[in-house]
């Protein structure tokens, strides 16, 4: 028997890792370009960053961008963490499958749709649109996700340490910051890192529902993109796609670095019977 | 006729007797319900303070439900369970003045050794010295004190038992529920504790409910025994009580190894009953009167140790005699243990203690041997 992959599996990741990364890299690339033409090469510059951080607009996008994504993950990790704790804790109640499976629509629902009703509800109350409209949208759609984070990571979580805890006089509100909380916190964090993310670079819920003064990063680049690309625009990207990679990074290793220390720990206890 | 003691008597404490002591923990027609399921089934019981209270019985017969009722984990569908004289209905668990040692430890998994044990006492915000003090105290205890920073994923399962039995004695507390608290331990580990519990319980005079499934440990323990199945109480007793004189053919085979002989009541006066088996050729004559009437169906019970084995048939013509024939040996060492068939369907153990290293004739398969046993040796059970 052959050992390793086959030609056809071969020539399948090639192609499937050139589809993904390619663009992604041709973008790196470009960003390092001398000349202001996007297609033709013309040597080795990193002038466009130093135009990245000289365009007012752009660092306001960025600032904007920064701040909605961080205010909404935020409110959407505790608003979804509420919602898992209730999925999961409350027992049964009338409506239960209704209101699980309505968490998990906003995750099929198609953002047009979901921007646009939106609006229409911003419209209805006469709410001007800006910072906080777009604040609020995000919210309403990444809270989704920390709450399908959460629960997963509640599904394994046994009651009777929380028992426990008020057994031994801690109060009910006292036994979740001191005990749950902290149990559950790694599902915490992923879910706001991929709120986060979510918020980061959400364009089309973002263009329904914001309004002057408040255009995020990717509504800026897309509207900067379709009055030609300019080498300033990929090196925005590049150093998103490089924020992005890097958290992704960081966050793998600390996991990896936990789950082996835990192993090791599980090891020596044994050895030690 | 003065009542004769039974068994050893360990303490002179028994409140049960008075007729007039306060009951500390009551349950009083207590049910419990899950779904169509009954867990608890209509139960009352009365337990004493300074008590070493154990409940015994099968898998899945209640008693953890029983102490989830007490701790306030769950509430009764039906009855009132009372502390100290004050109805616990509605009482949440960090009010009640019992702490729980869980079956499934529910160490904190966040927190190490020390501070799994410490958090009850900073729940009471007992000054940091004395924190400290009592933590230090409850690791010697348990013999932990080199492990006092290790998470709880980090020891063995032994360890994560002991450190719960820690935790949940740390806050002294007047009532300590002990769900199969020392399941885990090997057996020398196990009995060392068995014996610091109790001295724990009669120095810090707390009353302790304890759920096993080992009876050894029940009877070691315990000031008395409830003995359990499917949800209800079969019987209430100190463990010499129990153990001699069961209420049932439930607890006479639940606790320890039993000969039970199905039997009719042939004659009977006030102190004494004669019972006709089927398969024996003698009549069996008990020395203890009986309510069932005679020609009733009711069960010889004798303990394997109280029946004797010879070669000879016994000369002092006591009553209870059956010849028999060895069926099966099991030498444990201490004793051992002799399955003798005296009729076809009709097989006794007698259990004789190993008193010498050698023996000039030993017993060995199909061998004719006689049983006998005094009058006073067994029971009569009706149910
Ligand atoms: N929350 C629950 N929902 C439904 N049934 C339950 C629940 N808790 C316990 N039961 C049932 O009640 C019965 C008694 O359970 P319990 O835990 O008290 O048993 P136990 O005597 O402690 O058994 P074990 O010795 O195995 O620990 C079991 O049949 C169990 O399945
Ligand atoms: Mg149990």
């Amino acid at each position: 028997m052959r050992k390793g992959p086959s030609w056809f599996n071969l020539t399948s990741l090639v192609f499937g890792f050139a589809f993904l990364y390619l663009p992604i890299v041709l973008l790196v690339i470009y960003s390092f370009n001398e000349s202001r033409l996007v297609t033709v090469w013309a040597g080795f510059s990193t002038k466009w960053y130093g135009e990245m951080l000289r365009n007012q607009q752009l660092l306001d996008a960025a600032w904007v961008t920064a701040r909605v994504a961080f205010t909404s993950a935020t409110i959407a990790t505790v608003l979804g963490t509420i919602a898992a704790l209730v999925l999961v804790r409350s027992g049964r109640f009338l409506g239960r499958t209704l209101f699980s499976g309505m968490i998990y629509a906003p995750l099929v629902m198609p953002e047009v749709i979901l921007g646009l009703s939106l609006l229409l509800l911003f419209v209805a109350v006469d709410q001007a649109r800006g910072f906080w409209t777009v604040m609020i949208a995000h919210t309403t759609f990444s809270m989704c996700y920390v709450a399908v984070v959460v629960q997963s990571r509640l599904a394994g979580f046994d009651r009777s340490v929380e028992e426990a805890a008020m057994d031994l006089g801690c109060p009910p509100f006292k036994t979740f910051f001191a005990i749950t909380l902290p149990i559950i916190l790694p599902g915490v964090i992923a879910g706001w890192m991929l709120a986060f993310t979510l918020s980061l670079d959400d364009l089309v819920i973002a263009s329904f529902t914001t309004g002057p003064g408040a255009t995020t990063l990717p509504m800026k680049i897309y509207s900067q993109v379709r009055l030609g690309v300019t080498p300033e625009i990929n090196a925005v990207c590049t150093v998103l796609v490089g924020v992005v990679t890097l958290g992704v990074i960081a966050a793998s290793l600390v996991t990896k670095q936990q789950e082996a220390r835990r192993q090791r720990d599980i090891r020596r206890a044994e050895a030690q019977g | 006729m003065a009542k004769k003691p039974i068994g050893p008597v360990r303490r002179d404490f028994a409140p049960w007797e008075s007729g007039n002591a306060k009951p500390f923990i009551e349950f009083r027609n207590v049910t419990k319900r899950f779904g169509d399921f009954t867990a608890v089934d209509n139960l009352s019981l009365t337990i004493y303070e300074r008590e070493f209270f154990a409940l015994l019985g099968g898998s899945g017969c209640g008693k953890t439900t029983m102490m989830r009722m007490l701790g306030g984990f769950e509430e009764p569908s039906a009855g009132e369970i009372f502390l100290d004289g004050q109805n616990l209905a509605g009482v949440p668990p960090y009010r009640r003045p019992a702490n729980m040692m869980f079956q499934s430890y529910a160490l904190f998994p966040h927190m190490n050794v020390e501070k799994n044990i410490a958090f009850g006492l900073r729940q009471d915000k007992l000054p940091k010295g004395e924190i400290e003090a009592r933590v230090q105290q409850m690791l010697k205890l348990v013999k932990l004190e080199e492990f006092a920073r290790r998470k709880p994923h980090q020891l063995s399962g032994g360890q994560r038992q002991r450190v719960a039995l820690a935790r949940s004695i740390a806050k002294k507390p007047k009532v300590l529920l002990l769900d199969e608290p020392l399941g885990a331990l090997d057996r020398k580990l196990r009995e060392e504790t068995q014996f610091e519990l109790m001295d724990l319980q009669t120095e810090l005079g707390m009353t302790f409910l304890i759920v096993t499934h080992d009876q050894e440990e029940a009877m070691t323990v315990a000031d008395r025994i409830a003995v359990m199945d499917k949800g209800r109480i079969i019987q209430v007793a100190t463990p010499a009580e129990i153990y001699e004189t069961p209420n049932s053919r439930f607890v006479a085979d639940f606790i320890g190894s039993i000969n039970l002989i199905e039997a009719k009541v042939a004659a009977k006066n006030e102190a004494a009953t004669r019972l006709k088996a089927p398969n024996l050729d003698r009549e069996i004559a008990v020395s203890q009167p009986t309510e069932a009437g005679v020609g009733d169906t009711v069960w010889f019970a004798i303990r394997p140790e109280k029946v004797r084995l010879g070669f000879d048939a016994p000369q002092n013509g006591a009553a209870n005699a059956a010849e028999a024939e060895i069926w099966d040996i099991g030498y444990l060492g201490d004793v051992s243990i002799f399955h003798a068939r005296v009729a076809e369907d009709l097989i006794l153990k007698s259990t004789v203690a190993n008193i010498t290293r050698t023996v000039e004739r030993p017993i060995s398969w199909d061998d004719k041997v006689w049983l006998s046993w005094d009058e006073d040796a067994g029971v009569i059970l009706t149910r």
